[in-house]
């Protein structure tokens, strides 16, 4: 569980997030939603702790990392996995030692050990066959799913995805939302996702958070997000005829 | 006002070279990485340091045959001035400018590339203290590699000379040899290596900085690579002239 409250961040004049304060709950996959520019990435990045608030509490389990120095930080970013909306995947090297690399860097396992815990992550994203290829030969959905495999490798509590679909297509879109989904109920972990696609939202939002303008301008579960009153909300999710339609079918 | 900002630029240099300098997490990794780089960064110039350093010891020889030899010097002065141009200040000095120019530019947009496509992130949340994972191994292997390519670039330039007198029939071989051991001082090869060692510091310690705080896209990371290079350049020959003071006194 990840607790946050009052968060504020300014970029010199620009206030970013302004006072921002909710609670994500493990084994759930917790969606921030907003417009592009909205902030969601940055309180991502506040979270976990690439960049420092101005003000408020961050706490994992209880613990509050504004207060932890740099080597607290360090041990607490081992039981935290992230995907990032490029996949940043190290380019210099296979699939396969890319997933093993957080198992290098810090199990105990042997060689062996380390192979096997690799492979099992990448059948559980169903990537085995493309262990020897290098990131740049895989699709950008490949790409993604080699990232959640390494992101998964070391069983995090936490797992954090910025906009895990940018530029992929629908069908791809749903497999990794399935995926990440899957994987924080199989493992009870933390799970939060940037997003702006409504499918996600639709699909596996257990618990949803608007950002609007730097506050937090609604929080629910996919179910009420379709009888929302809030205008901002309404505005945001039924941009499209399509989507309006399939609300008014749904009130009805 | 630059006064200011080269300052608060080199504070910044500083900052990061303090995270630099730290015990890496994993020793089997670390010395894994500083395998790959003495490869990619030391192994994969010596081709260009013999080429370069062949001709420019050839280039040497001829010059101060046709410029300097007059026939009241003595006919080992070309063979002599030849070998100390190329102890004193080609093979480290020169050399490493030449490498700044491959070595520093390769390291930055590696580094700015993993930066601008968040590899450094995902390094940082990973918990990896990510400026040492990358530019130590760097900075350790340039610096080991180093001396093995200034005794190279030395041989190169003097067979270069040689074979000037070898094949051209300007002045004879034999004289050349004659001038190649005359007083020879092995302090003077010293001097070289420790000047590179600096200038192997310089080159991949500023590169990686220069690549590290990389913001936006692969535009930037072109711009980064020719800063990183004409920095480079200038610290070098800024070391050189201080550390030659220093050294040859
Ligand atoms: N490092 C930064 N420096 C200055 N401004 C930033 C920085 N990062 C983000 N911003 C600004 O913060 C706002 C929110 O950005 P972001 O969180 O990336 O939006 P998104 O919701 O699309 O992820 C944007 O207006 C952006 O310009
Ligand atoms: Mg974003």
């Amino acid at each position: 569980m990840i607790e946050i409250s009052s968060i504020y961040k300014n970029f010199e004049e620009q206030a970013v997030l302004k006072g921002i304060t909710a609670v994500f709950d493990s084994g759930k996959t917790n969606l921030i939603i907003g417009r592009s520019g909205a902030g969601k990435t940055v309180l991502l990045k506040c979270i976990v702790g690439l960049l420092d608030p101005d003000k408020g509490k961050i706490k994992y389990d209880g613990r509050d990392i504004v207060t932890f120095n740099k080597k607290e930080k360090m041990l607490l970013r081992r039981e935290i996995g992230m995907l990032f909306q490029s996949a940043a995947l190290f380019d210099s090297m296979s699939v396969l030692e890319n997933v093993m690399f957080p198992l290098d860097m810090f199990s105990n396992m042997t060689y062996k050990e380390r192979i096997k815990r690799a492979q099992f992550c990448l059948d559980r994203v169903n990537l085995l066959e493309a262990q020897d290829k290098r990131p740049d030969e895989l699709s950008g959905g490949m790409q993604k799913r080699a990232a959640i495999a390494r992101a998964i490798a070391l069983e995090p509590k936490y797992l954090f995805c910025d906009e895990p679909n940018s530029g992929l297509d629908p069908q791809t879109s749903l497999r990794i939302d399935d995926l990440i989904h899957d994987i924080t109920k199989e493992y009870k972990i933390t799970t939060i996702v940037n997003t702006h696609d409504m499918n996600s939202v639709m699909g596996i939002g257990d618990h949803i958070l608007f950002l609007a303008d730097g506050n937090l301008s609604w929080e629910g579960n996919k179910d009420e997000i379709l009888h929302t009153t809030n205008e901002t909300l309404n505005d945001f999710l039924f941009s499209s005829d399509i989507l309006r339609k399939v609300r008014n079918m749904a009130k009805k | 006002m630059i006064l200011i900002d080269s300052i608060k630029t080199f504070g910044e240099y500083l900052l990061l070279m303090k995270r630099v300098i730290a015990k890496p997490e994993r020793w089997r990794v670390f010395f894994r990485q500083m395998l790959h780089e003495m490869y990619q960064l030391g192994v994969n110039s010596i081709p260009i340091v013999l080429l370069i350093s062949f001709f420019i010891g050839a280039v040497i020889c001829i010059q101060l045959k046709l410029n300097i030899e007059s026939p009241w010097m003595p006919k080992m002065v070309v063979g002599y001035s030849t070998r100390e141009i190329l102890i004193l200040e080609f093979s480290s000095s020169i050399m490493c400018l030449i490498l700044a120019g491959k070595v520093g530019s390769n390291i930055t947009s590696e580094i700015g590339t993993m930066r601008v496509t968040q590899q450094i992130d995902a390094l940082e949340i990973m918990g990896v203290n990510s400026a040492s994972f990358l530019i130590l191994p760097k900075i350790t292997a340039l610096m080991t590699m180093i001396p093995i390519l200034v005794i190279f670039s030395i041989a190169a330039g003097t067979g270069g000379a040689f074979s000037i007198g070898k094949f051209t029939g300007i002045m004879t071989p034999e004289d050349l040899m004659i001038g190649f051991q005359y007083e020879f001082q092995q302090w003077y090869v010293w001097c070289s290596v420790i000047k590179s060692f600096a200038f192997a510091f310089i080159i991949t310690s500023v590169s990686s900085f220069y690549g590290y705080r990389v913001t936006g896209g692969s535009l930037e990371v072109g711009k980064a690579s020719t800063n990183a290079v004409v920095s480079c350049s200038a610290l070098i020959l800024f070391a050189d002239m201080i550390l030659t003071q220093l050294l040859m006194q």
